[in-house]
């Protein structure tokens, strides 16, 4: 028997604002248990909450990045469940009138690209922390009311690898924005997965099940490969799929029964009467849409048509925004888009996974970097003299300066090298016989006799001209 | 000290030419209190500390001559956050609750040197119409303690009735400003839906809970109102409309010659009493003798008002009551193992009965399956009224009728039968669902007990409730009867 | 009075409302519960096609606070009302199910 399957995913994103989206205490992580946390975040009796505005414009830069429509008149609602890391017992968020719907993403799969669409997308808040010791909990609010989006998919995500790919892609995206972070690691997106399948020609969906404890993008691609082949077993084997949330096992690499979900939940949402209601008119879209970075695909495809590069380049060099800003900085700076494109995917990512640092993180600039190629091009350094003065303009010196002051300058200037090849020919006879019997050996060992002598700085294009024609004239 | 034969002006000259202290004055409203109390039982907290030192402070500084208010006690709704002073909404639930933190109206009071005297009995979370509810204790009518002192602002209408003070702040979500201020022959303003901040009153009905002012004159009204108005960055529903100086043309020029005054016949149909209907019949006679015209209107989604109150108040309290969980502060069930039981047992121990039924029915009418039948349908009918209310007032200045079907009924007569209990408010949730503003102010007497006339204004029009009321006030004497306080039982 | 809500119904709103009923209350509530819900029906002869739902009346639109920090420093008192405390950390008894997403 063959399978359809059919995936959704609901990633949460949460946005890099300075404060929370319905309180103004600061949004910050690492701190003291509750040590940035009001009233409000408590949901003390008398408080109410109010509107972020930093929020509803990442909200709305997310819809833009994510080809959605914004819903123009929209309000808040509560979803409303007792649970000790929500303080209110009711989340606001946006259930009626998500701030996106109807946007798509490409992704590319083996080769095919494909188009997968985003129902909607909602801004909202997030919960507090709980930590669990044998027969107590504890709870911290910092969290609690930190702004989130919710994405959530169309039922077009076919396969596992389709799953992997759009996470990639949205990741991608959002980052580019600059609203989030978007690092699983570090809990800024957070994936919940559902996977259904049913027989190929049926057209009714088959039974959900919820996966949890997702902590990679390569784990949901785990976890869902591992569940589609349970679930087709269950099948074949004549069972049934029953409604349930599984957890995934990262030992094992398999899912395991949490709970079966017994009919739907009832969060009694209703629209949250303490705050106004919101219109985005197209002049507020507009305002927000010329502030948006270029996408990555954009980048792409200008890095191969009008720069040459090849499209694994581009995509490397697209992984994050900040790293295709420096890119793009270093070619605006005079720097060949090759060269820039090498050094950034050879030594400059080197230096930051040695160091583990971002690259927003180093002293490096893109002026810098770009001064330094611009010195390789033009022969004033070499490749190899470039070693030491990239160690330095990771340190935030200047190339050129750093150059001169060290003596890394190369010798190209024939007047100055012409004697110093006389010189070394004068007294290296048996080499010159040698050449003259044919033995290419004696021009390596020439050169290095050049180089010696000139402590490395002579630019070895130069001398290996000079020397030829000096050795033909012997 | 009682207030019964004193007005804002009258306390703030006797204060600014030191004719009396604030000292004094405190003292003496926190002796008053202590003796009526035992009769009326209007307060849940007396603020005596903090509000003798504010008074030495004011009386070292002197009272500002500019600030009617200044040194001048007043008393809050034990719904209204007060910093360090216990705030229980007359609730087991917060029985020893101590916020830290101020509702935007009293630090806008403390910022003009009125003094909190101390915090107003009411129903528990403000439900119900009679401040029965309460967990605490059983306030009195003013005028006859057997009787009801309305609700749920019963304990500021009582207080302010009897004399203990010049003024008390109350909510309003269905009439609890209103009714209990018809009941206790006091002036009570419901403003507007965002005229006054939210933040610091205890969520009741969230999109129909307005704070408002209690006093027995309606200059004296007016003039804590403005006190107490205004945007708030706390409260994004507050409006940002100017916020004017309602007491300014309340004198000798104040007149409702040409004003145009709508009488809904479905305000004075049958389940109204004989004797509130002829108090306001009067009402019209008197105004339409001031120059007034007065015509019958009519209000064709009136009768769906409670309904549609019940509806959309329980639903918002159910998950505004949610937070009162026994986790972050106020009551925690003792006997609690679990976290079920944290939950399930605080809540079963901390909340009334009356409290419950309105959680269950707004739990109820949100739920699966009965959204669409029971919220949504409230919600649309809320729109119809809105309607209704805009086509009358886009031809009439305001709109007049009773606030109340009955005069103040006997205590513990109804507070088993919620229906009865609920059908009282058919006459004044309209107003909190449209959200404009309505006064109740004292229209007569029927076998000794006060009938509260109900003036209903345009949006942000206070002001011309305000001056029909000051001009009805001016040329009747009810509002000088006062009550026989003292001995009655 | 119709049946608009029985025991089991009533049973199950107070389940989601965290309230215990015993049996007694039970009756008690459900009879209550039924009269006002048979009230509330009562709206059912209102038409209201096409008629928009008022959720708020506020006159406000698109108020909203700009971005910036503003830490109250309230955490110490905060801890200080709440029932138990540990650490900085509010304290309740065993959290089992930690299924609940947002
Ligand atoms: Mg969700
Ligand atoms: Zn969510």
């Amino acid at each position: 028997m063959n399978f359809v399957t059919t995936i959704g995913l609901e990633v949460h994103v949460e946005l890099k604002t300075n404060s929370k989206i319905f309180s103004p205490s600061p949004v910050e992580f690492g701190d003291d248990p509750n040590a940035n946390t009001n009233v409000i975040d408590w949901g003390y009796p008398g408080v109410l909450p109010t509107t972020n505005k930093g929020v509803v414009e990442s909200g709305i830069m997310a819809a833009l990045a994510l080809h959605a429509t914004v819903t123009p008149d929209e309000h808040f609602d509560r979803k409303n469940y007792f649970y000790p890391d929500n303080p209110k017992a009711y989340q606001i968020t946006q259930a009626e009138t998500p701030i996106g719907h109807d946007g798509w993403i490409e992704v590319e799969v083996d080769g095919q690209t494909k188009k997968i669409g985003i129902e909607e997308m909602h801004i909202e808040e997030d919960a507090g922390k709980n930590s669990h010791f044998g027969n107590y909990s504890l709870v911290d609010l910092n969290r609690q009311g930190t702004p989130l989006i919710e994405i959530v998919s169309k039922p077009d995500i076919a396969s596992p690898d389709e799953a992997y790919a759009y996470l990639e892609a949205l990741r991608q995206r959002i980052q580019f924005t600059g609203i989030s972070d978007v690092k699983m690691e570090e809990g800024s997106m957070r994936v919940d997965v559902n996977i259904s399948i049913r027989p190929l020609g049926s057209d009714t969906y088959g039974t959900k099940v919820e996966l949890k404890n997702l902590n990679s993008f390569n784990y949901v691609r785990k976890g869902l490969a591992y569940e589609e082949k349970r679930q087709q077993q269950v099948l074949m084997s004549g069972g049934r799929i029953q409604q349930e949330t599984r957890r995934y096992d990262e030992a094992t690499g398999t899912t395991i029964l949490m709970r079966v979900k017994e009919g739907a939940d009832d969060y009694r949402y209703f629209p949250e009467p303490d705050l106004p209601a919101l219109h985005i008119g197209d002049d507020w879209i507009q305002e927000l849409a010329a502030t948006m970075p270029e996408m990555p695909g954009k980048r792409r495809d200008r890095y191969v048509k009008d720069m040459g590069l090849t499209d694994y380049d581009a995509m490397v060099l697209t992984q994050t925004k900040e790293m295709s800003d420096f890119f793009d900085e270093t070619v605006a700076q005079g720097a060949d888009a090759k060269m820039a494109s090498n050094y950034l995917q050879g030594d400059v990512n080197a230096f930051l996974n040695d160091n583990h640092v971002d690259l927003q993180q180093t002293d490096l600039t893109p002026a810098h970097l770009a001064g330094m190629i611009r010195l390789i091009s033009d022969g004033t350094i070499s490749t190899k003299m470039a070693k030491k003065v990239f160690k330095a303009i990771t340190k935030g010196e200047d190339p050129k300066e750093y150059a001169e002051k060290n003596d890394l300058v190369q010798i190209s200037d024939p007047a100055v090298l012409q004697p110093i090849i006389d010189d070394i020919l004068a007294n290296n006879a048996q080499s010159i016989e040698d050449f003259k019997n044919g033995k290419d050996r004696a021009v390596g060992f020439l050169v290095g006799q050049i180089m010696k002598q000139t402590h490395g700085k002579a630019d070895p294009k130069v001398v290996n001209q000079l020397l030829m024609a000096s050795l033909k004239q012997q | 000290m009682t207030y019964l034969n004193q007005d804002l002006a009258d306390l703030h000259q006797a204060l600014s030419d030191k004719k009396m202290s604030a000292t004094e004055l405190t003292q003496d409203t926190l002796a008053n209190i202590k003796k009526m109390d035992s009769e009326v039982d209007a307060f849940l907290t007396l603020n005596e500390e903090a509000a003798l030192a504010q008074a030495k402070q004011l009386d070292d500084q002197g009272i500002d001559k500019d600030n009617p208010l200044a040194g001048i006690p007043v008393a809050i709704k034990d719904n209204i956050m007060t910093n360090g002073l216990r705030t229980t909404a007359a609730s087991r639930m917060l029985e020893n609750f101590t916020p830290i933190y101020s509702a935007t109206v009293v630090n806008k009071l403390a910022n003009l040197d009125a003094i909190t005297i101390g915090k107003t009995n009411m129903d528990e979370f403000a439900m119900g119409g009679s401040t029965e509810t309460s967990a605490f204790k059983t306030t009195k009518n003013a005028w006859d303690h057997t009787k009801v002192p309305g609700g749920s602002s019963g304990g500021s209408a009582a207080a302010v009735a009897s004399g203990e003070v010049l003024a008390a702040l109350g909510s309003d979500t269905g009439g609890s400003i209103r009714q209990p201020a018809a009941f206790n022959g006091v002036v009570g303003m419901k403003p507007t839906y965002g005229r006054v901040s939210r933040w610091g009153l205890i969520a009741f009905g969230s999109s129909l809970d307005q704070i408002g002012v209690l006093t027995r004159g309606v200059k004296d009204n007016a003039t804590y109102l403005s006190a107490i108005s205004g945007h708030d960055i706390h409260d994004m529903t507050s409006s940002t409309n100017d916020v004017p100086n309602f007491a300014a043309g309340l004198d000798e020029s104040a007149s409702v010659k040409g004003m145009k005054i709508g009488l809904p016949k479905e305000f004075l149909g049958d389940g109204v009493a004989e004797d509130v209907k002829q108090a306001i019949l009067n009402a019209a006679e008197t105004y339409r003798q001031l120059g007034a015209t007065v015509e019958e209107v009519s209000l064709p989604h009136n009768e769906f008002g409670v309904a549609a109150y019940y509806i959309i108040s329980s639903s918002e309290a159910s998950s505004n009551l949610q937070r009162f969980d026994g986790i972050r502060y106020g009551f925690r069930a003792d006997d609690v193992k679990t976290l079920d039981d944290v939950y399930v047992k605080t809540r079963t121990q901390g909340f009334g009965d009356e409290v419950k039924r309105r959680i269950m029915l707004g739990t109820f009418s949100l739920s699966a399956g009965f959204y669409d039948a029971y919220f949504k349908k409230a919600a649309q009918v809320r729109t119809l009224m809105i309607q209704d209310f805009k086509a009358i007032l886009k031809d009439y200045d305001m709109i007049l009728g009773p606030v109340a079907p009955t005069t103040a009924y006997d205590l513990g007569s109804e507070v088993s039968d919620p229906m009865t209990m609920y059908m009282n408010d058919i006459l004044t949730v309209p107003v909190n669902l449209v959200g404009l503003p309505g006064m109740s102010v004292p229209a007569g007497f029927s076998q000794g007990l006060p009938v509260g006339m109900q003036l209903i204004g345009r949006p942000f029009d206070e002001g011309t409730l305000y001056k029909a009321a000051y001009t009805f006030e001016q040329n009747t004497d009810f509002h000088l009867k006062t009550p026989k306080v003292g001995g009655q039982n | 009075m119709a049946n608009q809500i029985d025991r089991d119904q009533v049973q199950h709103v107070a389940s989601l409302a965290k309230l215990e009923v015993n049996d007694a209350q039970l009756d008690y509530f459900t009879d209550q519960l039924d009269q006002t819900i048979g009230l509330f029906e009562t709206l059912s002869a209102v038409d209201t096609t096409n008629v928009p739902a008022t959720s708020s009346v506020t006159d406000q639109l698109n108020t909203m606070r700009e971005d910036v920090a503003d830490n109250w420093g309230e955490q110490a008192a905060l801890l200080k009302n709440a029932p138990e405390t540990q650490d900085d950390y509010i304290k309740v008894p065993a959290i089992i199910d930690e299924s609940e997403a947002n």
